[in-house]
Order: C-alpha cells, then structure tokens, then sequence
C-alpha cells in the first residue's frame, strides 16, 4: 500500500481501567483504498474504530486523520473533522422517528444551508445509488434489515465523505443482502473516491471486496497483508478464522476451570 | 469482615450517588448551554410540545375535571358544617391554583411524558442513534435533549393551567348545578380571594419548577441508561419514583417560600 496515508494509526495502546484492549497498534488507511480489520468478537476492532472517529482517546500512542491527530482537537475541530466522516453502524442506527427521506437529508439540514429543492434531489440520488429510490416515504420500522442497512448507507454518504467506516455492516444479513451491501461498500468507494475502513469478521464477503486487512487478535494486530495474502497465511490463527475451523489456536472451550469437579467426579 | 464489607457497599452507594449528582447537575448546565437552536429551530421544540403536551392533554383534562368535582363534593360537606357553603369557589379554586392543579399535572407529566422521554431516549442510545449523531458531528445534546426539555419545561405551565380551569368547571358542575350552591357567590366570592400575583402566579412558578425538575430527571435518566432493556426499563422506574418525590419535596420548599404567614 504505497499512495498517500489518510488515516495513521501509531503505537496505539488503550485500556478500560486497568484492562487492556489495544496493544501497540499499528496501521496504514491510504487513500482511495478500502481496508478491512478482522478478528473475533471482543478482539478490539470496534474500539480502534472508536479512536479513529476520535470517540477515545488512546492511553499511548496517536491516532492521524487527514494529518491532524484526531484526539488532540478540541470539539469544535472534532465535529469539523467528522462532517468528512461517515460511519455506518452495526445495525444502522437509524432515527426511528423519522422517515427515511428525513434520515438520508439529516445531515444535509444539519451542516448545510442548501434550498429543500436541492436536498431533495440529494436524497433522491442517494437513495438511487443505493438501489432504494421510492422508499423516501417508509418509517425505518417498515424496512427489512438489509434495507435499512442500505438506507443507512445512504445516509452516511449523504455529505461525501472523504473517509467511511462501517462497523460489522454485514452482521445478521441474508446471503442477498449481503453480497449487495459488500457490492455497494465497494462500488461506492470508488465511486466517491473516499477512503473505507470496515470492521468485521465476514470473512468471504470481506475477502473478495477489500484491498487490504489487518487481522487482530486480543487487542494486536497478527496478520495483515492483501487477500490473497491473507488465504495463503501460515498463521494458524489466520487459518482456523478464514476458513471457520473447529481446531486450532482459538479454543472452543471458555476457561472455565475443573469441569470433572464441578461435576463432582474427582479430580 | 461482613462489617468491613457492608461499610464498603454504603461508601460505594454514596461515592456513587454524589458522582450521579455531578454528571446530572453538568447534563443539566449543558442543556442550557446548548439551548440556543431549540430556539433558532423553535419547530424542533413545537414537536417535542406535541409529544409531551398535547399527547397528554386528555389524562390531564378528564384528571383535572374529577379532581374538581370531588373537591366541590367534599369541600361542600365540610363548609356546610360551618354555614359556609357560599365559600365553596373560594375553596376549589385556591385548592387548584396553589396546590393541587400544579402538583397533580406534574405528576401525571412525570408518568405520561416523563417516563416516555426516558424510555425514547433510552432506546435511541441503545440503539446507537445518539451515537450515531455524534459521529454525524450533531451534538445530541443539542438537536435531541434541549428540546424535549423546552418542550416539556412550557408544556407544564400550560397542562397546569387547563387542569385548574377544568378542575373549577368540574367544582362548579357539582356544587353549583348538581348541589344547587348559589352561582353568584361560588364565582364573586372565587374572584374576590384569588389574587393573580400571590396565588396564580406562585402557582405558575411552582409549575415551571417541576417543569424543569421532571423534564431534567426524564432526560438525564434516559441519556445515562444502559443501552439494554433492563436498563431502559429502571431507568423509566427511576424516572416516575425521583420526579414524584423530587415534586412533592419541591412543593413543600416552594410553599413554605410563597405562602408562609399567610
């Protein structure tokens, strides 16, 4: 990944009171280019997007967004800084109250002064490039999952981010839906010329879309490389994640201590 | 070591509860601060008096117009011991305008509006909606809490005032057409012991203080909930108990201020 850094992420350690999440953090979002962060549940791939959208702070380390460190900005630069930013969240987070055309104008009425006219030809195009011209009237209530997932897409690129990111944006999808949502993740991409970030652990979904992927495991990062890298790694955690297998590093069991004496059966 | 132990449960308890009082008292100041665009954009406030006033327009109109009928019913047999049945206006509208009008709306606002601001902005943090605003650079506190609290802050006053004047009407229905009292004095005698500043306008204060005190507990409850169904759930529990008793407290304090020597 040569072109220029959008995002840096340097030495990033983080920790909730003395538990640690993040450990000595390292990675490269350039721009143009859309990245995947992989890794179970819990691993710490929401909390590095969490400080890329400058929601923590890191307890060593910094995070870079468009040259600027992100949590050294003071709110007025933070909220700047995040109106070149979209995010799509898990699932979707829709503003329940409003329809649909009001969800994709909401930051269009917030941070601009454009006419009603001009918004609604927006929207319109917004919600075209997402596939779901003619839903502007439904409540997000009346969507199926995988709609609303697109209407939150639209949404998030309502004002043309130069950077998105998406937490877990395929999590309980069908098949359809989600190689739509992949398809338009990437499409729109390219289309926009932003940057993506997308934190998940679908692995064939994410594979065939992305250029790059960092892969963390409890809070480091252990792999990272192009798809292809990522099929053909050696790392047997990689492995066991990539192709879904029962046996390997990550076990199946908690560590739950002694199960023969909580059965009462001896030591 | 159970000693030691309990000590250390209480000293959680109240190290706990003081920080709660910090961050309310800081929600409370940051609603101010950002109040300005519930102005700027008074329709966002209009809506939010939509939600918690006129969708409780009906449990404080018929409430009011029962509390009245019953107030005329007993203060009919009491003033009739002492000869004194003329003063029966007197009675219900002193009644409505110091006491029971402002503190019967605000807790029937507690538990209609106020529980539904709690529960609505509870589920929209649960829902990763506030979060979402945030990350949209739209500050929540701003564009979500201000206006619901203005809303709810000149609802108040407002459902006050209806629940008094149904509740004289619901007076006058009984002691007057039903009871036969004489209509001349249940009105001359009301509008000769009610005065505006002393009795109405304390009233009026009273309100906008419970006003502020529910909508603020409602909100804040709702925004520090966590995003789960039993979080959302005791905080909606929460929000009814603290309003309740933070009115019935407020009133006593407001009336030994207002009516004392009287």
């Amino acid at each position: 990944m040569s072109s220029e850094a959008l995002v840096e992420i340097r030495d990033v350690n983080f920790a909730y009171d003395s538990r640690p999440i993040l450990k000595g953090i390292n990675m490269t979002f350039p721009k143009g280019k859309l990245v995947a962060i992989m890794g179970l549940s819990g691993c710490g791939k929401t909390t590095i997007l969490r400080h890329i959208g400058g929601v923590l702070k890191p307890t060593r380390g910094y995070v870079k967004v468009d040259g600027q460190v992100i949590h050294d900005l003071d709110q007025d630069g933070l909220y700047r800084m995040r109106r070149k930013m979209g995010m799509l969240f898990q699932f979707g987070a829709l503003f329940t109250d409003m329809t649909v055309y009001d969800n994709v104008a909401f930051q269009m009425r917030e941070h601009t002064d454009l006419p009603e006219e001009i918004i609604h030809d927006l929207v319109m195009m917004k919600l075209h490039a997402v596939g779901l011209h003619g839903t502007q009237d439904l409540l997000p209530a009346e969507l199926s999952g995988g709609m609303a997932r697109r209407v939150a897409l639209a949404r998030t690129i309502a004002l043309d981010p130069m950077l998105i990111m998406y937490d877990e944006p395929f999590a309980g999808l069908d098949p359809i839906s989600l190689t739509v949502v992949g398809q338009l993740i990437r499409r729109l991409n390219d289309a926009l010329g932003a940057t993506s970030v997308v934190v998940t652990h679908d692995v064939q979904e994410s594979l065939k879309i992305v250029d790059y992927i960092y892969f963390v495991s409890d809070g480091a990062i252990i792999a990272e490389g192009t798809a292809d890298d990522i099929r053909a790694s050696g790392e047997t955690f990689v492995h066991q994640f990539v192709y879904g297998e029962m046996d390997g590093p990550i076990p199946f069991h908690y560590p739950g201590g002694n199960y023969n004496m909580d059965l009462g059966v001896g030591a | 070591m159970a000693i030691v132990s309990s000590l250390r449960g209480i000293g959680s308890r109240v190290v706990n509860g003081v920080w709660r009082i910090g961050y309310a008292t800081r929600f409370f100041l940051m609603t101010l601060l950002y109040s300005g665009a519930s102005f700027r954009r008074f329709h966002l406030t209009v809506k939010e008096m939509f939600s918690s006033g006129v969708m409780s327009l009906i449990i404080i109109l018929v409430a009011g117009m029962f509390v009245g009928m019953v107030l005329g019913l007993q203060g009919y047999e009491t003033l009739k011991r002492y000869g004194s049945e003329s003063a029966l206006g007197t009675l219900v509208a002193l009644s409505l305008v110091r006491e029971l009008g402002p503190v019967l709306a605000a807790l029937l606002f507690a538990s209609r509006a106020g529980s539904a601001m709690t529960a609505e902005i509870g589920l929209m943090k649960a829902t990763e909606q506030i979060s979402a605003m945030e990350m949209m650079a739209v500050n929540p506190i701003a564009r979500v809490i201000a206006p619901r609290f203005w809303g709810g802050v000149i609802s108040l006053p407002l459902l006050t005032a209806m629940f008094s004047s149904l509740g004289v009407f619901g007076g006058y229905v009984v002691g007057v057409v039903l009871i036969g009292v004489d209509e001349g004095s249940f009105w001359s005698q009301m509008q000769a012991a009610v005065d505006f500043q002393h009795d109405v306008l304390n009233g009026v204060i009273k309100s906008f203080v419970f006003g502020v005190a529910v909508t603020v507990i409602a909100l804040f409850e709702g925004y520090d909930a966590p995003p789960t169904a039993e979080g959302v759930s005791g905080a909606t529990t929460r929000t009814v108990v603290q309003s309740s008793l933070a009115i019935l407290i407020l009133d006593f304090i407001l009336t030994a201020f207002m009516f004392r020597g009287d």
